[in-house]
């Protein structure tokens, strides 16, 4: 590390800067996390709540999601669609994701403007209307984001089955943006309920980040966000998803010209940045299989096998559920999804057998460490690490020392936990079987086994 | 001591720097023709290198649709003594990316490295290799060739994608514009298709050179005279005759989607139309707005109709489209569209109030810091500015020019540019 970037260890240098980011606690239980950054005069304001679809119970799925389309419909003091015109009128951009564990909101803005979209999350944090026909409207145009997104977008709709079959007990089976007919059912009560339960203060942190003085942000946070009154909130049950025991297998059908392969394995997430370990190889192994043009994958399977058109890896190693290591693909001309997932398979088996090089994983490290620095090129990738951090519930104080403790995997242990999760009974495969438009030839049928 | 905690320091120690330093463009052309730009930006160590050669598909050969597109694509894999697994393999090695592709008009590559002496000579090593000796190698070509007809035939089942083909056909009939690759088109490539493609435009008079990052004015001009040195000369690239307008007309397309994609457009302006401006600033009131927008509020706000609906001009090397998208369910793709076809006909009699210019211009002007916030975004602006040839103080141009247009220009300008009988609507949709 040092060798690397040897102008940066002016000793004299990092005391000023050692408690970037800065973080307070209001009293209603807001915390407030600062990550002063100068180098150009604007600045993000994320308003984290600690809910997401993860949250839903059965026949409202797709409400956490519903209710962030809804938060944009107005309070006493600023009307429906008000909320949008303050802040295209201040210059800014905004937002909103929901996703399995919580549902964000954010706001880029030149600095001078932070104050006003400060006080406009802080009031719609406790004062939202959930009016019946603003619901009504809305409610349609999410059920046109489902057909967008999923109904007609064949992999997104793999995915989610490929999901729902994965698991049985956890509420990860169900998708973020729901299942139309519980959408089609859906009520404003509904909505009012979600919200009334989950949005308040000490179920919601902020990240700000940009060209602020900490110090201020936090007298305006007080300004405008201490006043909301905090609220016990329900008891979370833990949803257990039982042991997998035996593979599991889905074909979906849609129109596409190319089948496609998802393979999920069940794999560990991080609880305890310190204790746990596996988590660690498993981010180690994505790398050498796929973090770069040189990886594993892209070398064997796209360029020198050519079973692959394309191939990726999808795995986080923080989540508030269980986790899943995903190999997804889709077969050349001339290979069905079984050969891809034979060569899925030969790889991991690999993997397993002899290891991994000490060069592939120097070379995972280059990428880890460069990507350091590039991650500091967008202020608002920087408030989204703290933000996801914090979501899965780990401090973001430990996310460098997550960063020491993946350069610290060793090959023996990325050899071992593909030894241990890379098995049939925690394997739960799903294959796009493409389907011809009409008056269309169509692609040889896909096998179904291997 | 961690990586990130020195990171951290060093970031504060050269706070403001970005800030206060503004935009401030440099601009110097090569011995051998290329013309480059160059902004410091030192609070990173990073350096993100851009070349972008006017090699884009509009100048595929009538029949070898897709020939950019491919050349392109290989263009990195393989170069001088590296074949593609040595190219991917070194760049990991430092960390570094090269990234790009070709567009109707522009084919770019760009590097985006650490820039501590010893990453960046290496990783521009290769860079320079990429531009000055890429290999083509058959195999490379063959399979890269495939990999793109299947991608072409996949997206020949996708809503989106078939609405996007028609839509550009309907609009550029008799221009390379409206020329889509296709899977044969691509199949009849050869390498020869590429080297010679490769040798007529990928040359020092039709690049342009972008750096931003942490390079001083000295290395900068090393950098990109090394670059620049060993391209051939060459000439610029001549443009086809500009896009005829033509009349409107509507195309439907049967397909099993849920949701009717639907387009409206027209070929508008090219870069550096004087009218650029009073359109930019009317299409926010239109549709470029996002939720203000009216036809946001008239399609999605007070009916449901859908979750995505906007328009916007994208200005190219010649006149570029002025378009309008949405997608809706099936049985309601005749109302939305009719909508989608009244709000534009309504603002184009009126044009936007007083209040929604005013409104446009606020967020346009108060919104610019955004888009110059990063290294990146840097590189994107400049890059463009550059290649399209546009004013050098274009960037600090662009709140005032904002703020001095009128109704009155936003009406006549897409009076201009936008008539409705030009229009051409493309559905694709269930029976």
């Amino acid at each position: 590390m040092q060798q690397l970037l040897p102008f940066l260890l002016a000793p004299w240098l990092l005391t000023a800067a050692h408690a970037n980011p800065f973080e307070t606690t209001l009293q209603n239980g807001l915390r407030i996390i600062v990550k002063e950054d100068h180098r150009a005069p604007t600045a993000v304001q994320m308003v984290w709540y600690r809910v997401g679809s993860i949250d839903e119970v059965d026949g409202a799925s797709g409400v956490a999601h519903v209710l962030e389309h809804m938060m944009f419909k107005g309070t006493p003091s600023v009307g429906p669609g008000e909320f949008n015109k303050r802040v295209a009128a201040a210059g800014g951009k905004d937002n909103a994701f929901t996703s399995r564990d919580y549902t964000a909101y954010f706001q880029q803005v030149p600095k001078e403007k932070l104050a006003d979209v400060m006080q406009l999350e802080a009031d719609r944090m406790r004062h939202l209307n959930v009016d019946a026909r603003e619901f009504a409207q809305e409610i349609k145009v999410v059920m046109e984001e489902r057909r967008m997104r999923t109904d007609d977008a064949p992999e997104a709709k793999l995915f989610e089955q490929m999901n729902a079959v994965a698991f049985q007990a956890h509420p990860y089976r169900r998708p973020v943006i729901g299942w139309m007919s519980d959408l089609e059912q859906m009520s404003a009560a509904d909505a009012r309920a979600w919200y009334d339960t989950w949005y308040v203060p000490n179920n919601a942190y902020v990240v700000i980040s940009g060209d602020v003085e900490h110090a201020e942000v936090f007298a305006l946070a007080e300004q405008y966000y201490g006043s909301l009154e905090g609220r016990d909130l329900p008891r979370r049950k833990s949803q257990i998803e039982p042991q997998q025991e035996g593979e599991r297998r889905i074909t979906v059908k849609a129109p596409a010209e190319l089948p496609v392969l998802i393979m999920g394995y069940k794999a560990p997430v991080l609880r305890d940045v310190e204790k746990e370990s596996e988590p660690y190889a498993l981010e180690m192994l994505a790398s050498v299989l796929d973090g770069h043009d040189a990886a594993r994958f892209n070398k064997k399977l796209v360029r020198e096998d050519k079973v692959a058109l394309e191939i990726g890896i999808e795995y986080e190693a923080t989540a508030r559920g269980p986790g899943m290591f995903y190999f997804s693909g889709t077969p050349s001309e001339g290979h069905t999804v079984a050969d891809l997932e034979a060569a899925i398979r030969a790889e991991i088996a690999r993997v397993q057998k002899d290891g991994i090089g000490e060069a592939e994983l120097k070379r995972a490290l280059a990428q880890l460490v460069a990507s350091q620095v590039y991650k500091l090129d967008s202020m608002f990738g920087q408030a989204m690490e703290i933000g996801q951090t914090e979501s899965a519930g780990i401090p973001y104080q430990q996310i460098e020392r997550m960063l020491d403790k993946l350069q610290k995997v060793t090959a023996a242990e990325v050899q071992a936990v593909a030894r241990k999760y890379f098995t049939d009974d925690r394997l739960t495969v799903g294959s796009l079987d493409p389907q011809p438009l009409a008056s269309k030839p169509r692609r040889a049928a896909v096998a179904t086994r291997h | 001591m961690s990586l990130k905690k020195l990171l951290t320091a060093t970031l504060a120690f050269f706070a403001m720097q970005l800030a206060e330093a503004g935009v401030a463009i440099e601009h110097w052309v090569t011995p051998s023709g290329a013309r480059v730009y160059f902004v410091a930006s030192r609070v990173l160590p990073m350096l993100d290198v851009q070349v972008d050669f006017a090699a884009g598909s509009m100048f595929d050969p009538a029949d070898k649709s897709g020939l950019a597109a491919l050349t392109r694509a290989v263009l990195d894999l393989g170069a001088g003594s590296r074949d593609e697994s040595d190219i991917a393999e070194q760049l990991a090695d430092l960390g570094a990316t090269l990234a790009g592709g070709a567009d109707t008009d522009r084919a770019s590559i760009s590097l985006r490295t650490l820039s501590a002496l010893d990453k960046r000579s290496e990783a521009l090593d290769v860079l320079r290799a990429v531009l000055q000796e890429p290999r083509f190698d058959d195999a490379v070509v063959v399979r890269e060739q495939a990999r793109t007809i299947a991608s072409l035939k996949d997206a020949a089942t996708r809503p989106d994608a078939i609405a996007g083909k028609a839509f550009w056909a309907a609009m550029y009939p008799k221009h390379p514009y409206g020329r889509q690759a296709t899977p044969e088109s691509v199949a009849t490539l050869s390498r020869e298709d590429l080297l010679a493609f490769h040798a007529r435009y990928y040359n020092a008079a039709n690049a342009t050179i972008t750096l931003v990052g942490d390079l001083s004015r000295a290395e900068a001009e090393a950098v990109a005279e090394s670059l620049a040195a060993g391209l051939p000369q060459g000439e610029a690239a001549v443009l086809p005759a500009p896009p005829q307008k033509v009349r409107g007309k509507v195309t439907k397309i049967a397909h099993p989607a849920s949701q009717a994609h639907v387009y409206i457009g027209l070929p508008a302006v090219e870069r550096g139309n004087p009218d650029y401006f009073p359109l930019l600033v009317g299409n926010y009131t239109l549709g470029g707005g996002g939720f203000v927008s009216r036809l946001m509020q008239e399609v999605r706000e007070k009916r449901g109709y859908a979750y995505s609906v906007y328009s916007y001009f994208s200005p190219l090397r010649q006149a570029g489209p002025f378009q309008i998208g949405l997608q809706t369910k099936g049985s309601q793709a005749r109302e939305a569209t009719r909508l989608a076809r009244d709000v534009l006909e309504g603002f184009l009699k009126v044009g936007p109030s007083e209040d929604e210019l005013v409104a446009a211009k606020a967020n346009l002007t108060g919104s610019f810091p955004l888009r110059l916030d990063s290294n990146k975004k840097l590189l994107d602006n400049v890059a463009a500015l550059g290649f399209y040839g546009l004013p050098l103080d274009y960037l600090e141009q662009y709140q005032a020019k904002v703020q001095a247009v009128t109704v009155d220009q936003v009406k006549q300008a897409f009076f201009r540019h936008v008539k409705p009988v030009d229009l051409m609507t493309v559905t694709v949709a269930g029976e």
